[in-house]
């Protein structure tokens, strides 16, 4: 499976390797570069690559690349989940994904390595369970373990990992039990210039952080579960009473984690919270345009919308832009032509509007393209599918833990696109 | 095998290269001589005697390691702290060895014996580390000993070191493959294993060392279908994508007739279909008799292993896990109906929210997909559309996808949304979306000419990229019906002039070219142009413009002679040695000369033969022969190591093969059982008891009797979840007035039940048990003990034998105090109805025994359903005690080996009866009762096929000739159990049927007690200090304060005699083991509270652990 594992940074030196099976030189790598420097953008590195000996998987993630070496025939989307895994155990470990954390915790990284994979086949790639073998780095640990000579590493074998349930430690305790769920839901949509509606969905996730002592089961449900159009779980929730009652039964692991992921489909009408009216034209003539945007709520359910931002991708003969915000402030990145307008709350007494003139490259065709709008925002206590919880309950433990549900609506993928249908195939007529 | 063999190329070559490497680091060269230094302080410190120095050494070297530096001379220094105590040195050293054994072989030969030593350390986390790290050293010498350490891991008790033998067959197998038939064998075994920890490990060997062997598999199918949903996540994708295999090359294509009906079309439709029904027959006929009859309306019938598989795979959809989701997916697509694979689209759509990495592989599988399937996207087409913000790669997939949805309904919302793609700032990704519409345009018929406009409208774009793309395409439509649009050649022709991307000039020359007929008055012209700027053209253009020649030439030689030789002229003295070759051997053909041989005449058929039009095809068309979601599909080239799918099989072999020797109870009612399982606690498995409490909560005659009561379901959390209010009510009979009551009618009531049965019994055995259990009983003091708990659930349920009819024997009575333990529902009623109801419900009970659930719905209509809530509780008491193999229990506690109803009447129960084996004093003796409830008598009633583990033996019990119907006979046999809790599995014949069951015994049933004085027990504890010594702090629960209550418990818990005793804080008991006879000790002291201390010491280590926590749980319960 996994050969090899090498850490790349974002200027392409190699700063970590470590090898599960015998040792490949890191001149593999090369094949790598020379597809990096191909691409131009990280985003677009093939994350699959052939080279004549060997396989490359990379993800490109927090400005690493994480590149694996593969020899055989292995399902591309478990080394590419791996990886994610490892990155996302980092992000749990030291509280952030970076080269300094990781050059830093190198040791701990090493051994948080020896233990996710064996022969490059994972073998406990659950944080619970590596925690106990391996204890996440404080500073009072540090000093205590300078001061009576004790490690960091258990010596026995952390329950989870023989349990069924390799999620969840043992003997948990708390003095304060909690349960915080988070419920975030993200509208993904396509409006188009007029503010339809192209396409519409919700992505909505349920965050845990959950803080019991002992064994607790708990069980949460909706009031309105049917909303629900496709879900996954994480491990702990049992999916045969989720598929009959329609509630998520599960023990929780101890401290963070993804509960579920949900999908509100299209069918169910997808509230829009924001419209932006935009005008933006380049005349033909003295290579100059104009830009004027208007933002306002739409279907907000009488919540305030806050942290709104649009970004606009400018065409690249846009120079710079001289505009007057109402409300917020707006920057213009001359070399990524990016417009980016911060606005902040949104006061639907009176609607903030950006507008002024941009200034073209002399010389310059009018531009073509029509720049799409990205919109940004985010909606406090509201879930804007309408889901709400119902209860919580906990079985297997006699304490009375403190609960609490927040509900949190943001703009996923939210772009105003500018169609227009005038270029061909209408002219044509439907077919 | 290809693959190993490469891996060792590898090897070979990798080793030579780590050397010369650190030479090249141009880091490591500035400060070589410092390096070296450094490296003599870190001797110096791994020399030291503070573990704090060697930690801070170690850290430093693999800090080095990690940024691939050579730390190899370190070696000899490094491998001597192998044996340090501190576990994190020990760690590192491990890091380090396995990083550079291969390099130093003989020095890394150095550390073997420590990790020999290791292997049989009692703490199963360093016997699995020794074995990982030994396994890893890859060192040809030790082949030998790492194929001993694995055999011994695979036999191990922990299923965790079994998991890590199994991890370590692929790494001894890439260093020596001459090991695969011992390897096999060991595979063959793991592949038995039950735990669910060790399946994917061991199936990930499998597929690496012998995926040939398919025939390993068929015995273990259908538990790996089960067991599949407990299965952590990686394991799962390599199990599926195993099964998917396997399930080509043993079941039936299920889509057969449909596709059988897709090739032969039209009016033979039916005669093909009914011909083809009939050979179905045939093969239905030989494989299953009994389904003819209804193949004959049916002809392809679904082998109930293909539908479990299909079954079980399917919640996996919703895993978290991209790679579990798609290997899910892919299996659907490979082996399920038609009719049932849409179920995977919405899953992989959800995919596509994810990590861009995931969403590439997956639009690739997807792109696959939806030519063969394209029905099953359609809905989510809208998830395909493409944002600003995707990278091109992905844009590019999304429009393959698109593209292979396209329709004739959906084509105007495609093509309109292409159309904003076109004015996109990516132009890759401009190009790919023009080349979309092209593709469109050939498959749909309908759309071809809008396409064709729209496209000629983009020929006055201004961006040159989109201009020259979409020639290319045109010049590919137009191919297709070149007489009808030779105004779209002619506009074409025009933009010669403006066009400068070379690959577009090339093609609108070769349009001009082909169809010069239908555009006879510019192509001459056309071709004076290029002839002008013949020498400024990139070299495709000119070849080209060499080719317009010669077919002008050809047709219209009177208007294009001269500038034909002058284009050839100017081609002749061409840098490009392609096109001078092009010019003179175009001039031999055209232009007839004495020398031209006969080739010429042929010059206009091989010039202006009719071209078929290109078909735009998609690049993912057939690259389903590839298992999708393997590297091979996603290359489109096979990767090393790739397994085949095959194709499906003509005729099903052999369904049978998949017959498992399991239990029959657990076969007859596995599939409700596993259903209303996973309702309940879906992710807890089978596994085996020696790891904790979570797991012995789920014994097999747990959930046996859970699929009997038939209302598992309703409260299957609350069972599952209420460890503490069982506890509660189990000691709840002081605190709990209102139950107090009921509990003492019910103890009088189970005085009454128990003499009767007493009475009864015919067997001597059974009584003397009676009489033990009641003598027991009366030791008791009055405060409310387990057993009595446990008797009561047995007499709640029992009620109906008592009242209704006597006649019912004690085995039965046992039996259903298992079932009622899982039947909440059931017992409120008893209580309520006691005063009116009574009669009835108990008719109840007996008429409907054996067909469980419509008992519980009639008695349920009486319950207030607080009532129901209230005494919840106390079922829930007994379903957590009785599969908890360690329930205290003063009284025998007896286990089910055969339920009445698997076993047709036949019920079988055991326990263990303490008393010595006469027949081999180092077995442990096993009790075991016969109970015919049947109408008929059994005969021969014997066992035989013991299925053991190595070193297991047992001593079978003497045949029972005839157990006439409603008897019961009781026999004693003996198994030596290696001093393991594995359990003995066998087969329990009757003349007409075979059973398997399994006897497991708790811990404290290994041991036999032995009397000592205080001295000796002082003197023995003192030879077992050290590592032999476990001690455990603990808190005594309040019903266990006195010594009596400790006393009994911990005699209940493990079968050890008392040691005399100075002190009265202090509890001692001694036992040896029954096989090895190794001495047992337990001290149990109790300090002031409740707080007391459990001291256990044996040199058998294992057995240690278990017992301190078999009788820790005794102790705090």
């Amino acid at each position: 499976m996994i050969n090899s594992l090498f850490l790349i940074n974002h200027s392409g030196d190699i700063f970590l390797e470590k090898h599960w099976k015998s040792v490949i030189s890191r001149s593999v790598c090369d094949y790598f570069f020379e597809a990096k420097e191909k691409a131009v953008e990280p985003e677009n590195v093939p994350p699959v690559l052939q080279t004549p000996h060997h396989y490359l998987i990379s993800i490109y993630r927090d400005k690493l690349f994480f590149l694996s070496v593969i020899q055989t025939e292995v399902p591309p989307l478990f080394v590419i989940e791996f990886l994610h895994r490892v990155a996302e155990m980092f992000q749990d470990y030291f509280g952030e994904c970076s080269e300094m954390v990781i050059k830093d915790n190198v040791v701990i990284v090493y051994e948080l390595l020896e233990e996710m994979l064996d022969n490059g086949f994972p073998l406990a790639t659950e944080s619970n369970v590596l925690k106990e073998m391996i204890r996440p780095p404080t500073i009072l640990r540090s000093v205590v373990n300078t001061l009576t000579g004790s490690s960091n590493v258990g010596e026995t074998l952390p329950t989870g990992q023989l349990s069924t349930i390799p999620w969840r430690r043992a003997g948990v305790k708390y003095t304060n039990n909690e349960a915080y769920f988070d419920v975030i839901e993200e509208i993904d949509a396509i409006l188009d210039k007029s503010g339809t509606t192209v396409f519409a969905e919700i992505q909505g996730v349920i965050e845990a952080c959950v803080k019991l002592s002992g064994m607790p089961d708990l069980t949460l449900s909706f009031m309105n579960p049917r909303l629900l159009d496709d879900v996954s779980f994480h491990p702990c929730v049992r999916f045969k009473r989720w598929e009959s009652e329609r509630v998520l039964s599960f023990i929780p692991p101890d401290g963070n984690f993804t509960l579920m992921t949900y999908h509100v489909s299209a069918q169910n009408l997808v509230a829009i919270p924001v419209y932006v009216k935009q005008n933006i034209s380049f005349f033909e003539s003295g290579s100059c345009g104009r830009l004027d945007l208007t933002v306002g709520p739409k279907q907000t359910m009488g919540k305030t919308v806050e942290g709104m931002m649009i970004t606009v991708h400018m065409p690249k003969a846009v120079l710079s832009a001289n505009l007057t915000a109402t409300q917020g402030t707006y920057t213009y990145d001359l070399a990524t032509k990016v417009l980016v307008w911060d606005i902040g709350k949104l006061n639907p007494q009176k609607l903030p509007n950006l507008r002024g003139s941009l200034s073209l490259q002399s010389g310059a065709p009018k531009p073509e393209e029509n720049p799409s709008l990205n919109i940004d925002l985010k909606i406090q206590q509201l879930a804007i599918s309408g889901l709400k919880v119902n209860r919580l309950d906990m079985y297997g433990e006699k304490y009375k833990p403190f609960k609490g549900v927040k509900y949190v609506t943001k703009a996923g993928k939210f772009q105003v696109i500018r169609h227009d249908w005038t270029v061909f195939l209408a002219c044509k007529g439907k077919p | 095998m290809s693959a190993s063999s490469a891996f060792n190329d590898e090897k070979g070559g990798s080793s030579s290269v780590g050397e010369p490497e650190y030479g090249h680091d141009p880091a490591s060269g500035g400060i070589f001589s410092s390096d070296y230094k450094r490296h003599d302080d870190l001797k110096e410190m791994l020399d030291s005697n503070k573990d704090s120095l060697k930690l801070e050494a170690m850290k430093r070297i693999v800090a080095m390691i990690a940024r691939g530096k050579n730390a190899s001379d370190l070696f000899p220094a490094v491998v001597k702290n192998v044996a340090c105590k501190n576990i994190e040195v020990k760690k590192l050293v491990y890091v380090y060895l396995v990083r550079y054994a291969e390099e130093q072989q003989d020095l890394a030969l150095l550390s073997i014996s420590t990790f020999q030593r290791g292997l049989k350390d009692p703490n199963q986390l360093i016997r699995a580390s020794a074995l990982r790290v030994l396994s890893s050293i890859r060192v040809t010498i030790i082949v030998p000993i790492m194929m001993l350490a694995i055999k011994e891991a695979a036999s191990d008790m922990s299923p965790y070191v079994r998991k890590t033998a199994a991890h370590a067959i692929p790494k001894l197998y890439s260093l020596d493959p001459e090991q695969k038939d011992q390897l096999i064998e060991v595979i063959e075994k793991l592949l038995a294993d039950k735990t669910t920890l060790v399946a994917g490990s061991v199936v990930m060997a499998f597929e690496e060392v012998c995926p040939e062997r398919i025939d390993l598999i068929h015995k273990n199918y259908r538990k790996l279908c089960n067991l599949l949903i407990d299965v952590e996540e990686w394991g799962q994708v390599v199990i599926i994508n195993m099964l998917t295999r396997y399930a080509r090359t043993q079941f039936l294509n299920p889509n057969i007739n449909e596709s059988l009906l897709e090739e032969g079309g039209g009016g033979e439709k039916t005669f093909y279909g009914s011909d083809d029904e009939e050979d179905e027959d045939e093969e239905d006929k030989e494989k299953k008799a009994e389904a003819a009859a209804m193949a004959k309306r049916k002809p392809y019938v679904m082998d109930p292993d293909h539908r479990l598989l299909l079954r079980n795979t399917k919640p996996l959809l919703q895993s978290r896990n991209a790679a579990v989701v798609m290997a899910v997916a892919q299996l659907y697509f490979h082996l399920a109906p038609k009719a049932e694979v849409g179920v995977i689209a919405k899953a992989l759509v959800r995919l596509l929210r994810s990590h861009s990495e995931v969403q590439f592989v997956v639009l690739q599988n997807v792109a696959t997909m939806t030519i063969k399937r394209r029905g099953m996207f359609e809905p989510y087409l809208k998830s395909f559309y493409i944002r600003s913000t995707d990278p091109t790669q992905i844009k590019i997939l999304k429009l393959e996808v698109l593209t292979n949805l396209a329709n004739e309904t959906n084509i105007s919302t495609i093509l309109r949304e292409f159309q904003t793609y076109i004015k996109s700032m990516d132009k890759d990704f401009v190009a790919a979306t023009i080349q979309a519409i092209g593709r469109c345009a050939t498959n749909i018929g309908e759309v071809r000419d809008t396409c064709l406009n729209g496209l000629v409208q983009l020929l006055s774009n201004r961006d040159e990229l989109v201009v020259a793309e979409s020639v290319v395409v045109i010049k590919k439509l137009l191919q297709m019906q070149p007489e009808k649009h030779s105004d779209i050649i002619k506009h074409m022709a025009k933009l010669t002039d403006n066009i400068q991307v070379p690959m577009a000039r090339a093609s609108i020359l070769w349009l001009i070219g082909e169809y010069c007929e239908h555009v006879p008055k510019i192509a001459p012209d056309v071709l004076r142009k290029m002839a002008k700027s013949f020498t400024n053209e990139e070299d495709i253009v000119k070849l080209q413009i060499i080719n317009l020649a010669a077919k002008l030439y050809l047709t219209n030689s009177k208007q294009t002679k001269l500038l034909t030789q002058y284009v050839l002229n100017l081609a002749k003295y061409d840098q490009n040695y392609d096109i001078r070759d092009r010019a003179r051997f175009i001039r031999q053909l055209i232009v007839p000369t004495d020398k031209s041989g006969a080739l010429s005449k042929y010059a206009k058929k091989l010039f202006l033969a009719l071209k078929p039009a290109p078909v735009l095809e998609s690049p993912f068309k057939d690259r389903d022969h590839f298992q999708l979601g393997s590297l091979s599909h996603l290359l489109n080239a096979k990767a090393g190591g790739y397994q085949e799918l095959p194709d499906w099989p003509e005729a099903a072999p052999d369904p049978s093969v998949r017959n498992v020797e399991v239990p029959e109870w657990t076969k007859c009612s596995s599939r409700e059982k596993r259903k209303e399982k996973k309702v309940e606690k879906p992710f807890y498995s089978d596994s085996e008891g020696e790891s904790g409490p979570t797991e012995s909560a789920d014994s097999e005659s747990d959930s046996a009797s859970a699929s009997e009561s038939g209302s598992g379901s309703g409260s299957g959390s609350e069972e599952s979840g209420s460890g503490s209010e069982s506890e509660e009510s189990e000691e709840g009979s002081e605190s709990e007035e209102e139950e107090e009551e009921e509990e003492e009618k019910e103890k009088k009531k189970k005085k009454k039940e128990l003499k009767k049965p007493v009475q009864e019994s015919e067997s001597e055995q059974s009584s003397e048990e009676e009489e033990r259990k009641r003598k027991n009983k009366q030791q008791k003091s009055d405060s409310e003990s387990e057993s009595d708990e446990e008797e009561e659930s047995v007499s709640e349920s029992s009620q109906s034998e008592e009242e209704s009819e006597d006649s019912e024997s004690e085995a039965e009575v046992k039996q259903k105090k298992k079932t009622a333990a899982s039947k909440p529902p059931s017992k409120p009623a008893k209580k309520e109805n006691k005063k009116e109801k009574k009669e009835m419900s108990l008719l109840d009970l007996d008429d409907f025994e054996p067909t469980p659930s419509p008992q519980v719905t009639p008695v349920n209509t009486f319950l207030s359903s607080s009532l129901v809530t209230d005494l919840e509780g106390l079922s829930l008491t007994d379903t957590v005690l009785a599969p908890a193999t360690i329930a205290p229990s003063s009284a025998l506690k007896s286990f089910e080996l055969l339920h009445r109803i698997t076993g047709e009447g036949l019920s079988v129960e055991y326990c263990f009866s303490r008393q010595p084996f006469s027949p081999d004093p180092h077995m442990v003796a096993v009790q075991i009762q016969f109970t015919n409830s049947a109408a008929t008598e059994a005969k021969n009633l014997h066992m035989e096929d013991a299925k053991l583990q190595s070193g297991m033996r047992v001593k079978e019990f003497p045949e029972i000739e005839v157990l006439p119907a409603g008897e019961t006979t009781t026999v004693v046999m003996g198994i030596d159990f290696c001093d393991s809790t594995q359990a003995a599995n066998f087969q329990l014949c009757t003349h007409t049927r075979k059973f398997f069951v399994s006897i497991q015994p708790p811990v404290g049933e290994l041991m036999t007690p032995v009397f000592m004085t205080e001295n000796e027990f002082k003197k023995e504890q003192g030879q077992l200090m050290g590592m032999n010594e476990i001690t455990e702090k603990l808190t005594l629960s309040d019903k266990c304060q006195n010594e009596h209550a400790i006393v009994q418990r911990v005699t209940t818990a493990a079968n050890l005699s008392r040691v005399p005793c100075g002190s009265d804080k202090e509890c001692r008991f001694a036992g040896r083991t029954v096989t090895s006879g190794s001495l047992v000790l337990v001290t149990v002291a109790t300090k002031e509270e409740r707080a007391a201390q459990l001291t256990v010491n044996c040199e058998k280590m294992v057995i240690g652990t278990m017992l301190v926590k078999d009788i820790l749980l005794a102790l705090t319960q």
